[in-house]
């Protein structure tokens, strides 16, 4: 029988034929761009340019990557005191001159201060070759890490509330899930006019919420608000996904598991931890896979909401890529940070997978 | 279905709504609101917005905005063009991934196990992360047309489909849902004299609509709503589609009312689409998490 099934359905060309389409595109327009990116990552490749694309080696990586710290003390009077400014805070060194043509630090030039904090008297510097990428790149990992765990949260509690036995349930499930249909271009563009600092909705509900007390924000045009608002339209673009996945899986457990628990007189909260969650163990894990990988691509809502601003407080890997690669037609620039983008999202997917061959 | 048992008086039940009802207003408030301002002339819609006015049809409501921003850009064109590269994707998509499927899953043939684990590999790759490279292999792909042969894909309709045409999601659904189907009935076929292709075009795919709502509800989602790639590869209006054309609303002092007619023309038909399919888009999105 099983030599029989083999010979019924071994056949090479007919085989190769059927797959060839699928396969062929898939390698000519993942495989070879992603193959691409690694090989432009190391030369000085241009769109369009007149001069040969030269290799560089690994200059790409330490012009984006490279960062030093540097420790200064505070500048000192005749008598050995701390110099004070006017404002009463220590004066440092000008770091015009550790990092222009400086030879005791050669490898400080050319980089510019990222962000500095007080050791003592003293005062840390910490200097990178590429400073607004190393916001992106920070931006980028806040992203991720508040809006996992928050829209995965939020997703399984809209979950467990359209989960419920009540009449009309379906109409709820579909009207949270309705904004996962909607383009993130479209919400993005509908958000700013809700995040106005004049007319506003939000500002305009706040204050309406607060008897008038609160003071209108412009919640794109200020760093400290930006982003949060950012990840807040995000989550509401699609946590309804995210609930419909975690819906299946509360679903597939078995309902003879709650009369047990029920039987034992579980409390609700006993029945979710005990029966509820255990069941979901591999749903969260796909969940957080999902949602994480999403977040590292956030590049739509930039591009339409704050190109990055203000004060580069909303710079991401992905606008980067696109500004540099695609704007600027510097592919080599673009290409440095898919590739670093992708090292981050596969060693993320590697661990997750990981730690969930472990647990089960 | 498993359901947290409560008690079940009127007040329980008055909470619970309750609790749903605001959540649904959270959802539905920023869609009404870019509908109902689409009726409404600028003064009025900026003024309505400090009070509920803002998600009713209320004052001087018309359709003027829709006829404004008909004028303003070439909408008619960005539909056309939507529509046609979306449909076409999500046909082609649907053969060719299916058909791939199919090979993997009832023949034997050699290096089929490296050829489906290199496209099961292609998951983790993040489109964006491929997107600057990609142009590069578009700009130097040769296409034979009306104009004989010419070198580079940009400011095109193919240039907007092929590369979307196979996919690992896609081909990873059919090949999970082939795997359920009896083996012995591709086979009893087989011993029939049936070729390959009519098992796959005759008895496979006429077993495979709960799978082809699937895909072709994802890949639609995700054609439609695309916005990096059209941006990058269509300077010429002509072939840009609906995402793109939004430029032409987003001036530094936009008319608030066309963007708003724009957004709902280029939106509701998508929302009416989903509120009449509701389950199938659900169930979709539900078989992805659960085979995943």
């Amino acid at each position: 029988m099983a030599a029989s099934r083999s010979r019924l359905l071994t056949s090479n060309r007919a085989g190769w034929a059927m797959a060839a389409p699928a396969f062929g595109l898939i390698l000519l327009f993942i495989i070879v761009p992603f193959a691409l990116a690694f090989g432009f990552s190391f030369t000085n490749q241009r769109l369009f340019s007149p001069n040969p694309t030269q290799w560089v080696g690994t200059a790409n990586f330490e012009k984006l990557l490279g960062v030093a710290a540097l420790t200064l003390e505070p500048e000192r009077d005749a008598s050995g005191a701390v110099a004070l400014d006017d404002d009463g805070q220590p004066t440092y060194p000008r770091l015009r001159g550790y990092t222009r043509n400086n030879p005791d630090y050669p490898h400080l030039a050319g980089k510019q201060e990222w962000f500095s904090f007080g050791w003592g008297e003293d005062r840390v510097y910490v200097l990178a070759s590429d400073v607004v990428f190393m916001k992106a790149l920070r931006n980028t990992f806040l992203f991720v890490l508040v809006v996992a765990p928050l829209q995965g949260g939020l997703a399984l509690l809209l979950a467990l509330m359209v989960n419920q036995k009540l009449r009309g349930i379906n109409f709820f499930r579909t009207v949270y899930f309705m904004p996962v249909v909607v383009s993130i271009v479209v919400v993005s563009l509908l958000w700013r006019f809700i995040y106005d600092g004049n007319n506003g909705l939000l500002n305009n509900v706040l204050s309406w919420l607060s008897f008038g007390a609160f003071t209108p924000v412009d919640w794109l045009g200020n760093p400290s608000t930006a982003l949060p608002a950012i990840i807040a339209m995000s989550i509401w673009q699609a946590v309804g996904f995210h609930m419909v996945i975690w819906l299946a899986g509360l679903q597939s457990i078995s309902p003879t598991l709650y009369e047990a628990a029920n039987i034992e007189g579980a409390s609700r909260l006993q029945t979710f931890r005990y029966v509820t969650w255990p069941g979901l163990r591999n749903t969260a894990v796909l969940v957080l896979i999902v949602i994480t990988m999403q977040a590292f691509a956030l590049f739509a809502q930039i591009d339409v909401m704050t190109k990055g601003g203000p004060l580069d407080s909303t710079q991401t890997m992905v606008f980067q890529a696109v500004e540099r690669g695609y704007r600027k037609q510097d592919i080599a620039a673009g290409s440095v940070i898919s590739v670093v983008l992708f090292l981050i999202v596969l060693t993320i997917s590697l661990i997750q997978r990981h730690l969930t061959r472990e647990k089960t | 279905m498993a359901t947290v048992e409560g008690s079940n008086t009127t007040w329980d039940k008055a909470w619970r709504y309750g609790l749903l009802v605001l959540v649904a207003a959270i959802f539905i408030a920023p869609l009404l609101f870019m509908v109902m301002s689409s009726l409404k002339p600028d003064p009025q819609l900026l003024a309505d917005t400090s009070n509920l006015r803002a998600f009713l049809p209320v004052g001087d409501v018309s359709f003027d905005n829709y006829v404004g921003a008909f004028q303003r850009a070439p909408v008619a064109t960005f539909i056309f063009n939507s529509v046609f590269v979306t449909t076409l994707t999500v046909a082609l998509s649907l053969f060719v991934c299916s058909l791939a499927a199919f090979s993997f899953v009832f023949l034997k043939w050699r290096g089929q196990g490296a050829a489906l684990g290199i496209i099961i590999a292609t998951l983790i790759v993040p489109f964006e992360t491929i997107a600057i490279p990609m142009l590069i292999v578009v700009n130097n792909l040769p296409w034979v047309g009306m104009d004989g042969l010419t070198v580079g894909w940009l400011n095109s309709y193919r240039v907007q489909i092929v590369p979307f045409i196979a996919d690992g999601l896609t081909i990873f659904l059919f090949v999970q849902f082939f795997k359920d189907l009896p083996r012995e009935l591709i086979e009893a076929c087989r011993v029939e004299g049936a070729t390959w292709f009519q098992i796959y075009w005759r008895v496979v795919m006429p077993l495979s609509g709960p799978v082809v709502a699937t895909a072709a509800i994802l890949k639609f989602l995700y054609m439609y709503n695309q916005y990096l790639w059209p941006l990058m590869v269509t300077q010429a209006e002509g072939y840009r589609p609906v995402m793109v054309g939004l430029e032409y609303f987003r001036q530094l002092n936009p008319v608030w009312g066309e963007l708003m007619a724009y957004l709902s023309v280029i939106t509701v038909p998508v929302l009416a689409f989903y509120l009449v399919l509701q389950r199938a888009f659900i169930s979709s999105i539900a078989s992805t998490g659960v085979k995943g």
